[in-house]
């Protein structure tokens, strides 16, 4: 088990290497933001004086080379446009972001598991069809739109909720309803398949012939050997979320790591830019770590 | 309120017609089917697949699903009572409580995530025994079945038992409740053997404890004729023949009985021997292959003749499947020579072998997976072509096709369609028709019959053995069914833990075996005929120093 870890850690490690590398390189080709951050009336004294500053006027190489002896420090650099640690400012950002990312998914789970279970003990039945057609639409729904929607709904036309901006409960319910929509649909439906194919099986067979309740059938002896398939998804789409769930978080204002990611490309805000692609990167390593564990955990046949 | 019939029998099924509504039509699975089981009994159905011989069974234990299926007439009485007009809820209460059943490949029918202690209890549990006594009772019941260490057992998995231990799981779980009656759906099909014996003797053992009724499902003579008292023999949906077991063997009424019994292999004289001569065609040496600890071969020497047919017994683990993998270069011993006509095979580079590819074919034992799915039947054969052009010019591969088609005993307007428009049997035909379009000089052939019934067993035999008289060709007929061997070879190899034990001609095998492995091998044997049986298994309870009850 600790040597599974170990060796993921360093395949991950250079992965990151790698995606920082290309990242700072790629970055600074979008060009110099001295000119995003100072005035337009700023003269060549104040943009010299502005790029001396920030180092923009060493060669990239010497850049990357300061960078790198600062990482190896624990120094992630300062936010350009904050002017303060860029770590904190993509933390601040990723704690927000994380629990957007666990209040939907442990909802989407439980709602998956409970609707797609119970639509697969009787496949085409009319819970079954019901189930199917929203989880469908649900899988297909463009987030954009459905976002823009609720807000016209809910905040302009019924006023029962707020637009934008986080600070009471009522701020959470229309950014983790759209989120929900869509890994709803496709969890659902993930189960629903991995389900059916778990109640044909033999060892269901078995249970049957024991005499075993079908509550039980389903939910002891089906959901366990149904879950394996199920949990890759739930990885996958808590990692879309954890990833910046960009065009929630821009729609409502949500102040979170999507939003931060996409103001800090706009604003070439270096050092966040990196910050973040590391922040994530782990948040991704340790969700799969997870899920590895969460399979030795469900089938004893696996281990590491 | 429910209708009372006054019946002396412990479970009656009368006139039980099933149909399962499919997109290619109506299917009637059984029709009018009738017959008793009493305590302390055993009953066996006969038959071959689609026979309908474990229909009445998934009845009696409400497993049919419905639809696709539909049970259009009769009644089910058990202790009197027509289980088909009961409520879901007592059905479920009598399953498992008072009607167990066990099914074949115990693995499959085990919930591999969950421990083998917790899902016998749970066959108490759910019929509402406590945990804690139920937990109690299925470490007793690991004791009985003859499980080692029980208690360590009892937080296992069922993939860290073997086949035959895992029956043994089943039968465990099986009896917890004490059932009036068990159903064993073919249970010792896919074990071993000697391990077949041992778990007929203790399904007959528990029967005797507990006098509980035991009906077997099962498409093996050799089994009837072990274990039955009377035995239905059923075809395509009806049942043809009832009556006592060893009555039915002597004098079947029935022509589909009488070629049932007819086509059981194993019986009559040995063919006359054939006297080796000449170069061996492929010679082994001192083959070696490990799996990590596991040493599957050490070090194997054997040689095939031209025109010779060798078959490997052992049971599973005995390294007959790696010998027929390492012969064709699937899978390359790690030491150790493959002389093919004098040139050692593991030597060659990829391009000289891939000239003599064609000469070594193989036969899998499931053509369902050996056939790509999405080839046509022509595809699947005319590759061999593609891969070898120099056999044959494109012109003539339609009318090769045919030829193949009509030597395996299919007809050639079958080349445009799709192996899942055959039966497991034409199946096989078709994957020994593609390795016959390599027109190769040994075939080798991995439990190419086991999963066949036997009437198409028999015919695929024939055909290879015609095969060989017609090309001269060689087999290495990898089996575990020795009268199929006896039938068919003219050497035995008998292996046993990445050995060979023993090896020699058929009659030295079967009339005068030396090693004690091969020995008990063949007294494990199961002959079609009840009284041969009786006799072969008073004589293996005087050996095992039992006194027979």
């Amino acid at each position: 088990m600790k040597s599974f870890i170990g060796k993921r850690a360093i395949a991950s490690g250079v992965s990151l290497v790698v995606l920082v590398v290309i990242v700072f390189f790629l970055s600074r080709l979008t060009g110099d933001p001295t000119n995003l951050y100072l005035p337009i009336d700023a003269t060549q004294e104040m943009r010299d004086q502005f790029r001396q500053m920030h180092g923009f006027n060493d060669p990239l190489i010497v850049q990357f080379g300061r960078y790198v002896m600062d990482l190896v420090q624990g120094k992630f650099g300062n936010s350009l446009r904050q002017a303060r640690p860029a770590m904190d400012v993509v933390l601040e950002a990723f704690t927000w972001t994380l629990w957007l990312a666990v209040i939907t998914m442990v909802l989407v789970t439980i709602a998956a598991i409970v609707i797609g279970s119970l639509a697969a003990f009787r496949v085409g039945g009319v819970f079954d069809r019901i189930a199917t057609f929203f989880s469908l639409i649900g899988a297909a729904a463009p987030d954009f739109w459905v976002a823009i929607v609720a807000i016209v709904i809910f905040a302009v036309n019924l006023h029962v909720l707020p637009t934008s901006g986080t600070g009471s409960v009522w701020h959470w319910v229309l950014p983790v309803g759209v989120l929900f929509i869509r890994p709803f649909g496709l969890i659902l439906q993930v189960v629903r398949g991995s389900m059916i194919s778990v109640l044909s099986s033999a060892y269901v067979k078995t249970a049957r012939a024991k005499g075993v309740q079908s509550r039980s059938i389903i939910f002891v002896h089906g959901l366990r050997n149904a879950m394996l398939p199920v949990i890759t998804v739930i990885g996958d789409q808590a990692a879309a979320i954890l990833n910046g769930a960009v065009v929630v978080e821009t729609v409502f204002g949500f102040p979170g790591i999507g939003k931060l990611m996409i103001d800090s490309i706009l604003l070439r805000d270096f050092a966040v830019v990196l910050a973040v692609i590391m922040v994530s990167a782990l948040a991704i390593f340790i969700m799969n770590l997870l899920i590895d564990l969460a399979y030795a955990l469900l089938d004893p046949r696996i281990r590491y | 309120m429910h209708e009372h019939h006054t019946t002396e029998h412990l479970l009656e099924v009368r006139d039980l017609s099933v149909e399962f509504h499919t997109l290619a039509g109506t299917v009637k699975a059984v029709q009018d089917v009738s017959w008793y089981l009493d305590r302390g009994e055993t009953l066996a159905i006969l038959g071959e697949s689609g026979s309908g011989k474990s229909v009445s069974a998934s009845a009696i234990m409400n497993l049919i699903d419905m639809p696709p299926g539909k049970i259009t007439s009769g009644t089910i009485l058990f202790n009197g009572r027509d289980m088909l007009k009961m409520t879901a809820e007592e059905r479920r209460a009598i399953n498992g409580a008072k009607i167990a059943m066990i099914f074949q490949d115990p693995l499959a029918h085990l919930n591999p995530v969950y421990p083998v202690g917790w899902q016998i209890a749970e066959m108490m549990t759910a019929h509402g025994k406590p945990g804690a006594d139920a937990a109690a009772r299925a470490l007793e019941l690991l004791k009985r079945v003859g499980i080692p260490e029980p208690e360590a057992a009892m937080k296992k998995y069922p993939f860290q038992f073997s086949g035959g231990q895992r029956q043994r799981l089943m039968i465990a779980m099986a009896i917890a409740c004490k059932p009036d009656i068990l159903i064993a759906d073919e249970p010792t099909t896919a074990l071993d053997v000697t391990v077949q014996a041992q778990v007929l003797a203790l399904l007959e053992e528990l029967q005797r404890e507990t006098g509980m009724g035991l009906l077997l499902i099962t498409h093996d003579l050799g089994v009837v004729a072990e274990i039955a008292d009377r035995v239905v023999v059923m075809n395509s949906g009806h049942i043809v023949e009832t009556g006592n077991a060893a009555e039915v063997y002597r004098n079947p009424q029935h022509p589909y009985t009488k070629k049932l019994i007819d086509a059981a292999p194993g019986k009559g004289d040995i063919p006359a021997e054939r006297e080796r001569q000449g170069e061996p065609l492929l010679k082994a040496v001192g083959l070696k292959k490990t799996y990590g600890a596991f040493h599957a071969l050490k070090g194997v020497n054997f040689s095939i003749m031209p025109g010779e047919t060798v078959a490997v017994v052992g049971e599973s683990g005995s390294g007959k499947s790696t010998l027929a993998r390492a012969i064709v270069r699937l899978d390359d011993p790690q030491e150790g020579q493959v002389f093919y006509r004098g040139n050692d095979l593991l030597a060659m580079s990829p391009r000289e072998i891939f000239g003599l590819r064609r000469d070594l074919q193989m036969v899998f034992q499931d053509p369902t997976q050996s056939l790509n799915p999405r080839m046509s039947v022509f595809r699947l054969i005319s590759e061999a072509w593609v891969i070898h052009p120099d056999i044959l010019p494109k012109a003539k591969w339609k009318e090769r096709v045919a030829d193949l088609l009509v030597k395996v005993g299919l007809k050639p307007d079958m080349a445009e369609r799709y192996p899942h428009q055959f039966s497991g049997g034409q199946r096989q035909r078709i994957a020994i028709a593609r390795a016959l379009a390599m027109e190769p000089k040994l075939i080798v052939c991995d439990e190419a019959v086991s999963a066949l019934d036997v009437s198409i067993q028999t015919q695929v035999i024939a055909l290879l053995d015609g095969l060989r008289r017609e090309f001269g060709l060689s087999y290495l007929f990898i089996a575990h069914d020795l009268p199929v061997v006896r039938d068919f070879a003219d050497r035995v190899i008998v292996m046993k833990a990445g050995e060979i034990v023993e090896e020699g001609t058929v009659r030295q095998i079967f009339d005068a075996p030396r090693h004690p492995y091969t020995q008990a091998l063949l007294a494990a044997s199961l002959d079609p005929d009840p009284e041969v049986q009786a006799a072969r298994r008073s004589a293996r309870i005087r050996n095992e120093g039992l006194v027979p009850a």
